[in-house]
């Protein structure tokens, strides 16, 4: 794979993860994550539009004119999740009930938009392709990972399966609650966010007001 | 028969809080926090457009999209609500493209005030994200012009508030792999345990 290829498709994932870095798209992957399945199926959902939204924005870039680039995107976006929406509906009914609104707002989610106005209205279909599906899974990653910790720790269960025995049930653990409630999707972001950031220290924003020392002698 | 109002109109400012306990408009919930004033001019702009969309989206979905709701124009087996998205979604941008020019027109200065951010509002998913729910939880027409203002309210609340503890933040010494973003959602998540306590509330 050549590479620049490589890079659209595997920079998202961690090096320039939408969600942790780019703060886009942050409304679904906190809502959706509070078990595992869902998620899933938001992620492919996500991803599919994504790459699909990204291919077809850079084949008609050059006929695009640039004052209602904005509108026809929309379209394009809007029209992807009618078919995905509908798809869902019609092979997973009971999860897209879950997911309710969520994937509707897949039009507004900022990774989609984002993509096609500042990478896909400028690069060629192949590769603008492969980023929309890059910048889907580095997504996916997270939304996974958050789904994860949410529904073991809130549930004791992975995709309706017991891993963690309840106690209600005989087990020995005891399910925390507050896991499923809204908060926590917030602090487990907050954590991942922390933990990349800690591992991959150029991401660290610079802090706008630093406290540092001042002298007796030179304050006045 | 007003009581039923208001308590739609506090369940949406509190209890179901489109940015703190549904997650909507976060994009912009983020970028735009760090300063009062400019989370003040696009709470308000928010509000303004939440109503006008929600409503004109609702007239819509009931006398147009609905299954059946082409009856008065002869057409009562007609379903278009396969159509909503897209609908919904251009009416959105429609609708602020139009305030943006009559702001520009007639209230220059608040036009300056509010800048790039009015046109990010179309891509603002608590905008749509109202237009949804009010659709799915099938209410009226009065129910979803109550709904709009007190879910675009609860959405400024949010904002502001945040905003006023980050400006504050800035002289905190945060652990160098928290700063900026990272903190900034441990904040929202203790801010949607406050709100979580009105959870409950009856009127």
């Amino acid at each position: 794979m050549s590479s620049p290829a490589k890079r659209a498709l595997l920079d998202p994932i961690v090096d320039d993860n939408p969600v942790t870095l780019q703060v886009l798209g942050i409304c679904s992957a906190l809502a959706v994550t509070t078990s595992l399945l869902p998620s899933l199926y938001m992620c492919v959902a996500l991803t599919v539009v994504a790459s699909l939204a990204n291919a077809s924005v850079s084949a008609i870039r050059k006929v695009l004119p640039n004052s209602i680039r904005i509108i026809v995107q929309m379209t394009i976006i809007a029209s992807l999740v009618i078919v995905v929406d509908e798809s869902l509906k019609a092979f997973a009914f009971e999860t897209s009930r879950e997911l309710s609104v969520f994937v509707g707002l897949i039009i507004t989610n900022c990774i989609v938009l984002g993509r096609t106005e500042s990478f896909a209205s400028k690069n060629p279909v192949g590769l603008s392709f492969l980023d929309g599906l890059g910048n889907g899974l580095g997504y996916s990653v997270i939304l996974i990972l958050v789904a994860t910790c949410r529904e073991l720790l809130g549930k004791g269960t992975l995709l309706g399966y017991t891993i963690l025995p309840n106690v209600a049930d005989g087990g020995w653990y005891s399910p925390n609650g507050m896991m499923l409630l809204p908060p926590s999707a917030f602090f487990v972001i907050g954590l991942i966010i922390w933990a990349v950031r800690t591992w991959k220290a150029e991401q660290v924003e610079e802090p706008e007001f630093r406290i540092h020392e001042v002298h007796r002698t030179e304050a006045h | 028969m007003g009581g039923q109002y208001a308590e739609l109109f506090i369940k949406a400012v509190f209890v179901e809080n489109l940015a703190l306990s549904f997650f909507l408009g976060m994009c912009t919930f983020l970028a735009v926090s760090k300063r009062i004033d400019t989370a003040f001019g696009l709470g308000a702009a928010v509000i303004v457009v939440q109503f006008i969309t929600v409503s004109a989206n609702s007239l819509l979905y009931e006398y147009v999209l609905k299954d059946g709701a082409l009856a008065w124009a002869g057409l009562p087996e007609v379903d278009l609500s396969f159509l909503g998205l897209v609908t919904y979604i251009g009416l959105i941008a429609a609708i602020v493209q139009i305030l943006e020019m009559v702001l520009d027109k007639y209230f220059p200065r608040l036009f300056h005030a509010l800048g790039i951010y009015l046109p990010l509002i179309t891509v603002n998913c608590a905008i749509l994200g109202g237009t949804l729910f009010a659709v799915q939880r099938d209410y009226t027409i009065t129910e979803s012009v109550v709904f709009s203002v007190g879910s675009g309210f609860g959405w400024a609340l949010a904002l502001v508030g945040l905003a006023g503890i980050r400006e504050k933040l800035k002289y905190s010494d945060v652990p160098v792999g928290l700063q900026g973003l990272g903190i900034t959602f441990i904040i929202v998540g203790l801010m949607s345990l406050g709100f979580m306590a009105f959870a409950g509330v009856q009127l």
